[in-house]
């Protein structure tokens, strides 16, 4: 038989290991699943994760990486900061939806004045909305010690119906015939987020993810609110003596993380979905969590494991339209890998020892 | 009548949408007695939907349906235990983990089911009962169900509370190095506890897609479990509470679908919203009596337990 030991810390090796380890493990996984669906295991893990990248359509996909890869990384690390301080802020999605819909009412209210200042503005605009979406949890929690998990999930839904208002009511296109959704902004250069390199996929979102990691890793490695947050997840009775103060911590995270994801949304919006529309969200705020854990809740490690996830979702697209795999097996196949990796942690913190025969 | 709603019929259905919700509360409930907090409801609800449904429609038995909804909750719930009780993976995580599994999956396999009618369920025939006026249609009009969902109350409460079964379960959840000095096997406890709070998720999954809608839509749980868990907080752990606390959210659901077709002249989408942004009040008011959910809460929960010896 074999027992567990519990490691006197945390092994770097393994911890770097366990990711790729986990994302082997659910390629094997995920192919007996497609083998289940009746497709050919070898060709839909190719079409899912070779293909993207050099495949025949190459040139076009890799640039939808960086489109994908920007919300999911900008999102993440803003909540890998408050899950390494035990702070469980699940309701990315709504935060996303209403800085998207504060962002662009903004741009929308000026319509259709030119002028430079009008996307920076929206942009500032985008992150208050989900910050401030963020602080209803983040106050019942220091107010009232409400369990932030199910407050920020229960806003997912409440910004959900108030997108449909948004796409149908107040926000709708005054020229779009009574057709749900605002005007493009496409059409409106002012407030567009565009591509900056024609088939890069990089657009502003892009470039904030980028500037986004390099900020979290300085502010975790270098800054005192990064050593408050490491010491709280670690050691929460030492961070109370450290006189960390836990309510300020609460409301940093939640806000830096609103305000991420609020940025992402007003990005997305305004850049590859081009306008509000009533199922614009595709469930980043969701798949973030995911990137945020197999990026081990580091900023360079999310960097990779959001590339990686925009992978699966550019390749589980090919794969439905080349091999009519359902799309939601790409989601079962998301999650997967998030079970893997939390199984494959144990091999972070414990030595797997074969026990002592002798009677204790 | 009250601007076109019927009292009578508004009690009859707030029975009728509680019990997907009173199900997956009272095995939560238990779960979270043992220790454990398994964030998976939403996941486990819906597998158990998309698995009852399809039993249902294959063999064309609602009741046999019902057990295949109470076994995919369970299976998926394994999953949860292996993590949590094996593997020693954080608790919080693995239950997220659970819910966008069981949504990705349950949309893979709810595929060839959309826009099928399962097999009906009849209502449990009380004879001369159900023709009482204004009482029959509340009490005695339901489907076997419905009485199911409050016997599980009751016996749930029964068991935690007068039984030595409950007794231990308690006691691995308010201190499990306690239990373990007194020679309980804290991990498999949980274990079945996890298994007893997977099948009741899997079950409350399964009268949604079978009776409450009934039919396969993607994302049919639209948030079900979370107000469940919601549910055990507002509870403050207490299995009749629990059900007041369901009933609470049936009653809310109902009428705000009611108010919906009567076109009372609230927005629709305030409506809809209602029910979460009752939900958070309730928390609110609920965690803000100073530490009284704190004190009811299970002492262990949420931590994994490692013997070191």
């Amino acid at each position: 038989m074999l027992k567990l030991e519990k490691r006197p810390s945390p092994s770097v090796f393994w911890s770097r290991a366990t990711p790729v380890l986990a994302v082997a493990l659910t390629m094997v996984a995920g192919s007996a699943m497609f083998a289940l669906l009746g497709k050919n295991p070898v060709e839909a893990i190719r079409t899912i994760f070779w293909d993207p990248l050099f495949g025949e359509f190459a040139w076009y996909l890799r640039g939808q990486l960086l489109v994908k890869a920007g919300p999911l990384i900008l999102i993440a690390v803003g909540l890998s900061l408050g899950f390494r301080a035990g702070i469980w802020n699940i309701g990315a999605e709504g935060q996303y939806i209403m800085g998207a819909i504060i962002g662009a009412a903004v741009g929308l209210a000026v319509f259709p004045t030119e002028n430079r200042l009008i996307f920076p503005l929206m942009v500032v605009a985008g992150a208050f909305g989900g910050w401030a979406w963020a602080m209803i949890p983040a106050l019942l929690k220091t107010r009232f010690n409400t369990n932030e998990i199910l407050v920020s999930l229960m806003l997912v839904y409440v910004a959900q119906t108030i997108l449909a208002m948004a796409s149908t009511g107040f926000l709708r296109n005054p020229e779009g015939a009574g057709f749900p959704g605002s005007r493009n902004f496409s059409s409106y250069p002012a407030a567009a987020n565009p591509e900056l390199i024609a088939g890069s996929g990089l657009h502003w979102g892009g470039v904030a993810a980028l500037a986004t990691v390099v900020a979290a890793y300085v502010l975790l490695q270098r800054h005192l609110f990064g050593f408050q947050v490491k010491l709280s997840g670690q050691a929460p009775r030492a961070a109370r003596f450290a006189g960390v103060k836990p309510e300020r911590l609460v409301l940093a995270c939640m806000g830096i993380a609103g305000a991420l994801a609020g940025v992402a949304g007003l990005f997305e919006v305004t850049g590859p979905a081009g306008q509000i529309s009533i199922d614009f969200n595709v469930g980043y705020g969701f798949t973030a969590i995911i990137v945020a854990f197999l990026g081990r809740l580091n900023p360079v490690g999310i960097l990779f494991a959001g590339l990686l996830m925009a992978l699966t979702y550019i390749g589980g697209e090919m794969a439905s339209t080349n091999l009519g795999l359902p799309s939601a097996a790409i989601q079962a196949f998301q999650g997967m890998l998030l079970f893997f990796l939390l199984a494959c942690d144990i091999l972070t913190n414990y030595r797997i020892v074969p026990a002592a025969k002798e009677a204790r | 009548m009250f601007g076109g709603i019927d009292p009578t019929l508004l009690i009859a259905s707030l029975m009728v949408a509680s019990v997907p919700i009173l199900l997956a509360a009272v095995g939560e409930l238990v779960v979270e007695k043992a220790g454990v907090l398994n964030l998976g409801v939403e996941g486990m609800m819906i597998m158990g939907a998309i698995c009852g449904f399809i039993t249902a429609v294959e063999t064309g038995s609602p009741a046999l349906g019902f057990v295949g909804g109470a076994v995919g909750g369970a299976v998926l719930s394994l999953l949860f235990a292996v993590l949590t009780q094996v593997l020693q993976a954080n608790q919080v995580a693995s239950g997220l983990a659970l819910t966008l599994f069981g949504l990705g999956l349950s949309s893979l396999l709810g595929q060839g089911y959309v826009g099928i009618k399962p097999p009906l369920s009849k209502p449990v025939p009380f004879g001369p009962l159900a023709d009482i006026p204004v009482l029959g249609r509340i009490f005695f009009s339901h489907d076997a169900f419905v009485y199911m969902s409050v016997l599980s109350v009751v016996g749930v409460w029964a068991v935690l509370k007068y039984t030595r079964l409950g007794l231990i379960l308690r006691a691995v959840g308010e201190n499990h190095d306690a239990a373990h000095a007194l020679g309980y096997k804290v991990r498999r406890i949980r274990v079945l506890a996890i298994l007893f709070g997977g099948a009741m998720a899997g079950l409350g999954g399964a009268y949604l897609s079978l009776i409450r809608v009934p039919q396969w839509v993607d994302g049919i749980t639209a948030g079900a479990g979370w107000i469940a868990l919601a549910i055990v907080v507002f509870a403050a752990w207490q299995p009749w509470r629990a059900l007041l606390g369901a009933w609470l959210f049936g009653g809310i659901s109902v009428l705000q679908l009611n108010l919906q077709a009567a076109q009372a002249g609230i927005p629709v989408e305030y409506l809809s919203m209602s029910p979460y942004l009752i939900t958070i009040l309730v928390l609110v008011i609920m965690s803000s009596r100073r530490g009284r959910a704190a004190l009811s809460a299970p002492a262990c929960l949420g931590q994994n337990f490692h013997a070191a010896r």
